[in-house]
């Protein structure tokens, strides 16, 4: 694509998308196995059926604000949030992103159940692409926050899931990001956890972090942000101020 | 920190420079790998030396009579043995490991390669550790200790170069075809057969002229190990030049591969 056909992000800008699509191969129409793949290269029948996953997505967020993205389940708001991350990187249209994102990733994934607690913490710490030292300051309190114990030296096995959840959170939001992505609400271990979670969320959104909240509850959206956007099939149907784009989307939902 | 998709470098080179950003991370895999393995097993550490002398000996105690006009053949096989381990089992592993990694692929940003780098690292730990029951063999047989297997570190150097090599081409075919993870056993065995392993080398040489060895990319890795620690001479320029070329031939081939794929592999779940 020529580079004059793109816009550039004006400054304050978090996040910005200039005519983003994503295209994945239909699932029901994929070469599943090699044999399969060399036999239909050798017959010239390899066609790809394309599923538009996000069609010309324009979007730009500025840094502070926090910005809420409503939709049914399928409309594209995960694969959205995938593109933001750079876990998808787009073959069609721009992705710009200033800043550390905080990530998606599922608590606990990639934890190893035959190493400490404390060997846990620096697997999962550079996964998310922390370097030892970065780790280092932050060890006593990551293990504080996740509140095991003794149990910081023992293998990870011997953990209730709680406890796994509880540090793999603990880990995951030692570091305070520019870009915060409200996922799923949290129901991680006890009230008592819970509360202190809330908490870490709410200084992020404090310090001036931009966040992106992703939800089902039309009220809270209303409440907290102050733009959104609507997505379904993968399109814009509404983007501007809160207040507008709740009541379209509230709207379409009565009317199904 | 500014990421950018509109300015991107060449593939190769963005994965290089990712994994030099993450390198605590491929420290981190790495040690993993090697912790978990040792950590539960009883005998730990010697089932790696084991394992080699154990196939060993029963290649010797089957094989013996059949291939007696081989000099010293356990040393033979032993050596063989060592280096294929290395390479099989690193090679499978990644796979394994990339088919694992390719969950976290669809949920945060990492080096697409780190899983099958560390994989490939941490073998290479196992292999210096299966030179200790090589060199009780060689005593053992009254091979001399001769200065030609100082040169071993250089020869790891390859034998890590093709073993990533390798890893990276089937690891990114088995990420975009599950069947490859079933394809590949089977290829392994027939290339050990087709590659003088436990058999002497006068008898592939014997099939075709030698034109088995001479197109198979194993036999100048395995080679090469046999004439610095069993044979015990320096060779000639041109073995080393074969074994350099198929080595980091496999290695640029496998990372252009891959780089050029990685980006797809968040699109298949």
């Amino acid at each position: 694509m020529p580079k004059n056909n793109l816009h550039e992000p004006e400054t304050g800008t978090a996040i910005f998308l200039d005519d983003v699509s994503i295209r994945y191969r239909l699932p029901s129409d994929a070469v599943k196995t090699f044999k399969e793949y060399v036999i239909r290269l050798v017959q010239g029948r390899i066609k790809h059926k394309e599923f538009l996953a996000l069609k010309h997505i324009n979007l730009e967020v500025k840094q502070g604000e926090i910005f809420g993205i409503l939709g049914r389940n399928g409309a594209g708001k995960s694969t959205l949030l995938k593109v933001v991350s750079k876990v998808l990187i787009p073959k069609d249209g721009r992705v710009w992103i200033n800043g550390y994102i905080s990530p998606l990733l599922q608590l606990g994934a990639g934890f190893h159940p035959e190493l400490t607690g404390r060997e846990n913490i620096y697997l999962n710490a550079t996964l998310l692409g922390h370097s030892r030292a970065e780790i280092d300051l932050k060890l006593e309190e990551i293990i504080a926050f996740a509140g095991i114990g003794d149990f910081i030296e023992a293998p990870l096995r011997t953990y209730s899931s709680g406890m796994n959840a509880r540090l793999g959170f603990a880990v995951a939001s030692a570091w305070q990001p520019d870009i915060l992505i409200l996922d799923e609400v949290l129901s991680v271990g006890d009230a008592a956890f819970q509360e202190k979670c809330f908490q870490r969320m709410q200084e992020f959104r404090d310090s001036g972090a931009t966040v992106l909240m992703v939800s089902h509850a039309i009220n809270q959206v209303r409440s907290l942000c102050q733009r959104a956007i609507w997505l379904d099939y993968g399109e814009i149907q509404t983007i501007g101020s809160v207040d507008d784009v709740c009541d379209a989307y509230q709207n379409a939902l009565a009317t199904h | 920190m500014i990421y950018d998709s509109a300015k991107r470098k060449h593939p190769a080179l963005e994965e290089l420079l990712a994994l030099f950003r993450y390198r605590d991370l491929i420290y981190q895999l790495v040690r993993r790998d090697i912790v978990a393995r040792y950590k539960r097993s009883v005998l730990g550490v010697a089932w790696t030396m084991l394992n080699p002398l154990l196939t060993m000996i029963i290649m010797v105690v089957v094989f013996q009579q059949v291939f007696s006009s081989t000099e010293n053949y356990a040393a033979y096989v032993l050596t063989g043995i060592i280096v294929w381990t290395m390479f099989s089992q690193s090679t499978s592993m990644a796979m394994s490991s990339m088919v694992w990694g390719s969950q976290l692929f669809q949920q945060i940003y990492l080096p697409r390669s780190s899983f099958v780098l560390s994989t490939i690292l941490a073998s290479m730990v196992n292999f210096v550790l299966s030179l200790i029951p090589l060199g009780a063999i060689l005593i053992i047989t009254r091979v001399p200790f001769r200065p030609s297997a100082l040169l071993l570190p250089v020869y790891m150097v390859f034998l890590f170069s093709f073993s990533l090599g390798v890893a990276l081409i089937i690891s990114t075919l088995a990420v975009f075809f599950p069947d490859v993870a079933d394809l590949y056993p089977v290829i392994l065995m027939a290339w050990m057969y087709l590659s003088p392993i436990l058999m002497p080398l006068e008898f592939y040489r014997q099939i075709l002229n030698g034109l088995l060895l001479y197109i198979n990319p194993f036999y100048y890795v395995v080679n090469l190990f046999r004439i610095l620690v069993f044979e015990g001479f320096v060779p000639h320029w041109q073995t080393w030049a074969a074994t350099a070329f198929v080595s980091f031939g496999a290695l640029v081939i496998g990372w252009i591969f891959f780089c050029k794929k990685a980006d797809s592999f968040a699109y298949h779940a």
